[in-house]
């Protein structure tokens, strides 16, 4: 059952919470064993909540339009009193004293929250196989990853262990695990979504997005969490339009770009030998069946009275390379605070500096290190221009050159991520390799656009393919409407395993 | 080598001392710079703190528009230009800072390019003054109660997030008084336009000097030392002083100070070298991504500007303008810092001495409220005195009680029975005692001007002995002079 | 592999995000760093003369609050967190350096 049907039966008296809450637990108990889609399943707690639905409901109390709805949300999220960890040695035990504002959002409207799921350590990574407490594997094919990395969330809502979830993307941890798992996973225009109590990544890029296994779904759940909030500086103070009422609205008339060189084009290749820093005519690995889909779902736009067109972008190609220097730099003192003084863990040592050495050596996975050292290196004195001071400049050309595309067209059309689900442990010896993974979704977090993957089909394995629908700042409302029209077309259906 | 407080003004031939002054002041706003916790001195340790003044994870700061606002005020009662201003992070590791970086504003900061006149008018070039976060506090437990020899530390976050500004001197102070009497204005002005009470005991103002010397004559600037732990007027005058002379030997012998962050001892009078850093300082700022840039309108900055009371220095120029020029420079700072100038200048302004009305006010009422001190009260009182009616030691007795009752003067005094003697009764009292110490009489008209004053010294304590006290000193001199056909 | 970093430099990057990595570890990481850089070459050539970096997606600015004290976090709730504690406070191993 979708989000908005359990919505639909809790509110008409037809299920009780409680039952729904206990379908949920009892599927999570059944079968996330060979998933691993949660840190920690909040049994009682869902229970109670469901409870004070079903009392509320008893009393012919209004309750909002998520009552009853099993959500779970990605651990990097704060909850008062019960263990965030992000997936980290370093925080494992740690109990925050608040809770993040999308957790008091959801809960405001009625979600019941039934656990907290894995992630890629800190959300560094593309495969949810970073995490300290083991790989999360894809419901669709449990030798497969489920992407990153909020895999956990989007491996809950395809196996049905929860009807929404949400996931924070910082280079695509939404919509390329959901695109990977045959899910909705949606990332809102920065600073739409409160990021208060979200752990931090990389802070100019973050944002908390949802998953649903439908359209429908996912843009109820971004309505419940939409909205300004005075605890963080970066948000929105302006009311967010509704985006439910659109879904229906159809895609007639509406201008959609495909991007050429986020469909592939073969930098790589270019770059191997030895043409460093020519202009490269697309990003590089996007593999045939995924490149096949995203003209259907082109295809299937034009059909339902779209004007579809492929634009340009040439600054596109420089995401990999500016994200790479940014979140990093910006990881690099975000994660500084874990250092064995107020909270986690902490290994001992003889002085206050050597403790904190061993704390951080012993409480950070690799990939966390590795970008710690590459944001470190990036800001020190002697290289911030050269690099760090380059990618804020890209950052900017990326925007004007968005903007002027965005004059032409109303949304963009692309791959979400370059290939289908990848084996388990696949790209886990060349980060590089693993970083490519987010080429195509990288663009809208350094521009702060709304970006939205629907599934569109399967690859040529079988699996899930996911199409990403961009648009301008603000064009929730847009981006949403164009997915749900995707939905209604796409081919099979890749959203049950 | 030695600094004593007597040294100061000289630095040994051809040497001259070149100053900068960093001072870090804490707003006494309600709140921390970045969340909601009370900004509060002395409480309990660890119970002014949030998740955001603590750096939990998921925490995010949001700026605190009174700290904005004090502190371009403080920039504009400095001269600064106020500009729009981004918070960078400055990234270092140490246990009282919660992030590990200080939120602070680096290549951007609100004010610029100020000055500060000196009474003296010299004056001090404003480089910056910006918008930081303060650090928790850390006590360093163990039995030596020193750093080196600590057991563990114990860290209290109170403190931490409380909003500072720092305010960055160009390096032109070229005496060691000259640093006091700046850090003294600088207290004045904040005082003054009420954005800290500037406390350097409490650690709410807080004082680093960068001291070098060059030859008399050059521009040059040389290798210069931070000194830390100046926590008086006094220790920051004796702690330069030590520190040029310091640098003047080293390059007399040949040598060069080494760049370098050095603590005074104020027991020992010296300057310590600090513990050099294992890396080169490299604090990796960058813009602040949780908060987004200041951009104060012309319109914020005018109604500022249109807000600011009379600052020291005019008011300063008030008092001498008044007539009260007289008094001391230290005087006239301290009736502006005690905010009694208006006091002051409206009494004179009624008939007033100007002198002894400063005077009286410096010396005999420092304290909180004075508020039933009138100026007509305040001038009466100066009239009783200068006409001779009742003495200095009864004016300063009739004053506390004019602060308890507010009363008038005159009704005081003679409610409590304080009157000066009549000139004639004085006379015969004078006269009386002159006959029954003839021998002092006869060297008081002989002797010298030393002998003279030695003895008129001694006669005044007769006479007063013998009116319990109800003599003016001034006026038994003038007697006994005008006795020794003096005039 | 292009050198880009050394084992020095991976070092001294590793002093100053306190973090130890034995000598093998540092060579891999300095290999893999500069492997990331060698990719970011595209944006290391890039003529930004006349464009301004851009920090921060959303043009906001004076984003503030008003100077009004919220409750405080309970010192109990605080502490139960930290590692170590003594006297309501948070203990740490002695501090030999100086904050700058």
């Amino acid at each position: 059952m979708t989000a908005l049907g359990v919505a639909a039966a809790v509110a008409s008296g037809e299920r009780t919470a409680r039952s729904v809450a206990e379908d949920y637990l009892e599927r999570i108990s059944e079968g996330d064993g060979g998933i691993g889609a949660f840190n920690l399943v909040l049994a009682e707690q869902a229970l109670a909540d469901a409870d004070r639905v079903d009392a509320a409901l008893g009393r012919g109390e209004p309750v909002g339009p998520l009552a009853g709805v099993p959500v779970a949300l990605k651990d990097n999220l704060c909850t008062r009193g019960i263990p965030t960890t992000c997936s980290s040695r370093m925080l494992e035990g740690w109990r925050p004293p608040y809770s993040a504002t999308v957790v008091d959002r959801l809960r405001a409207v009625g979600a019941v929250i039934v656990g907290k799921t894995n992630l890629d350590e800190f959300a560094m990574g593309s495969s949810t196989e970073n995490s300290a407490f083991g790989p999360t594997r894809n419901p669709h094919d449990t030798s497969r990853v489920p992407g990153g990395s909020s895999g956990g969330s989007a491996a809950a809502v395809a196996a049905g262990f929860a009807a929404l979830a949400l996931g924070s993307d910082t280079g695509g941890s939404i919509r390329q695990p959901a695109a990977l798992c045959g899910v909705v996973g949606m990332k809102p225009t920065y600073g739409r979504v409160s990021r208060y109590g979200l752990v931090a990544f990389a802070s100019s890029l973050d944002q908390i997005g949802p998953f649903g296994a439908t359209v429908a779904d996912a843009a109820a759940c971004y309505e419940a969490i939409a909205g300004h909030d005075p605890l963080d500086s970066t948000s929105i103070d302006q009311p967010p339009e509704p985006v439910g009422d659109a879904l229906t609205d159809g895609v007639e008339g509406l201008r959609v770009g495909v991007v050429a060189e986020l469909c592939g084009g073969g930098r790589q290749e270019a770059h191997r030998n030895g043409t460093n820093g020519s202009p490269a005519s697309g990003v590089e690995g996007v593999a045939g069946d995924v490149l096949s889909r995203v003209q259907d779902a082109a295809g299937a736009l034009e059909q339902a009275g779209a004007e579809v067109r492929t634009v340009s972008v040439p600054s596109a190609v420089l995401g990999l390379s500016a994200y790479y220097l940014i979140a990093p730099a910006e990881a690099s003192s975000n994660l500084a605070r874990y250092d064995g003084v107020r909270y986690g863990l902490r290994v001992d040592a003889a002085n206050a500096a050597e403790m904190n050495v061993n704390t951080r050596t012993a409480g950070f996975g690799a990939e966390v290190k590795r970008r710690i050292m590459l944001g470190t290196y990036a800001l020190s004195a002697g290289y911030y221009d050269a690099f760090y001071g380059k990618a804020l400049r890209a950052r900017t050309l990326m925007l004007q050159e968005f903007a002027a595309v965005y004059e032409d067209v109303d949304v963009l059309l692309c791959p979400t991520a370059p290939t289908t689900a990848f084996e388990l442990g696949a790209k886990t010896s060349d980060p590089l390799l693993m970083y490519l993974n987010d080429v195509c979704t990288i663009p809208s977090n350094l521009t702060g656009h709304p970006a939205i993957s629907v599934p569109f089909g399967s690859g040529d394995d079988g699996l899930p393919v996911g199409v990403q629908v961009m648009g301008p700042a603000l064009s929730e409302r847009l981006i949403f409407r164009v997915a749900a029209a995707l939905e209604r077309t796409a081919p099979g259906d890749g959203s049950t395993p | 080598m030695s600094g004593t407080p007597e040294r100061e003004g000289t630095l040994a031939d051809g040497w001259e001392l070149v100053v900068g002054l960093e001072v870090h002041v804490e707003l006494s706003t309600a709140t921390k710079l970045f969340c909601g916790c009370a900004n509060r001195f002395g409480d309990e340790p660890n119970t002014n703190v949030c998740p955001v003044c603590l750096g939990l994870p998921g925490s995010l700061p949001v700026v605190n528009a009174a700290a904005v606002d004090f502190a371009m005020r403080l920039g504009r009662a400095l001269g600064c230009e106020v500009r729009p201003a981004v918070f960078a992070r400055k990234n270092y590791f140490y246990p009282d800072m919660p992030k590990d970086y200080q939120i602070s504003q680096y290549d951007q900061p609100t004010n610029t390019d100020g000055c500060l006149e000196l009474p003296d008018g010299h004056v001090v070039g404003i480089e910056r003054a910006h918008i930081e976060e303060d650090t928790g506090k850390t006590t360093h437990v163990g039995t030596g109660g020193r750093i080196h020899d600590a057991d563990y530390a114990l860290v209290d976050y109170n403190r931490a997030g409380v909003p500072l500004v720092e305010i960055v001197s160009r390096p032109d102070i070229r005496t060691a008084e000259q640093a006091r009497t700046y850090v003294r204005e600088l207290r004045a002005i904040l005082l003054a336009i009420g954005v800290s009470d500037a406390r350097m005991e409490e650690g709410s103002m807080r004082v680093d000097a960068n001291v070098s010397v060059r030859p008399v004559g050059s521009n040059e600037l040389r290798t210069r030392c931070e000194i830390k732990n100046l926590s008086s007027l006094r220790s920051l005058g004796r702690a330069i002083a030590f520190e040029a002379d310091r640098h003047v030997d080293l390059w007399s012998g040949g040598e060069r100070p080494r760049q370098e962050t050095r603590h005074w001892d104020e027991a020992q009078g010296r300057t310590t070298p600090g513990r050099s850093k294992e890396d080169a300082e490299d604090y990796r700022y960058f813009q602040d991504p949780d908060l987004v840039p200041l951009a104060p309108s012309a319109d914020q900055v005018a109604a500022i500007d249109a807000a600011l009371p009379v600052l020291p220095a005019a008011r300063r120029a008030g008092l001498l303008a008044a007539g009260v020029g007289a008094v001391s420079a230290e005087e006239s700072a301290l009736l502006v810092e005690r905010d009694q100038d208006a006091l002051v200048r409206a009494a004179v302004e009624v008939g007033a001495d100007p002198g002894l009305t400063a005077t009286r006010v410096c010396n005999d009422l420092a304290v909180d409220d004075w508020s039933k001190v009138t100026p007509d009260g305040l001038a009466a009182l100066i009239g009783l005195e200068t006409s001779g009616q009742i003495t200095a030691t009864q004016a300063k007795q009739v004053l506390a009680e004019m602060v308890e009752a507010g009363d008038d003067p005159a009704a005081i005094a003679e409610r409590r029975g304080f009157q000066a003697m009549a000139g004639d009764d004085l006379a015969a009292t004078v006269d009386q005692v002159i006959a029954g110490n003839p021998e002092e009489w006869q060297r008081f008209c002989s002797g010298d001007d030393a002998a003279r004053k030695k003895l008129s010294g001694f006669f005044i304590g007769q006479v007063m002995r013998a009116t319990r006290g109800q003599a003016d000193g001034g006026a038994v001199n003038r007697l006994l002079r005008g006795r020794a056909e003096l005039f | 592999m292009s050198g880009r970093i050394s084992r020095d430099e991976a070092a001294h990057v590793a002093r100053l995000a306190r973090l130890r990595f034995s000598d093998d570890e540092l060579d891999e990481l300095a290999a893999q760093l500069s492997a990331v850089l060698d990719h970011a070459a595209d944006v290391e050539a890039l003529d930004v003369s006349g464009i301004e970096p851009t920090s921060h997606p959303q043009p906001l600015t004076d984003v503030t609050r008003a100077d009004e004290v919220r409750p405080s976090l309970e010192r109990d709730e605080v502490l139960a967190q930290a590692p170590s504690v003594a006297e309501g406070q948070f203990r740490v191993p002695p501090i030999l350096g100086e904050a700058p």
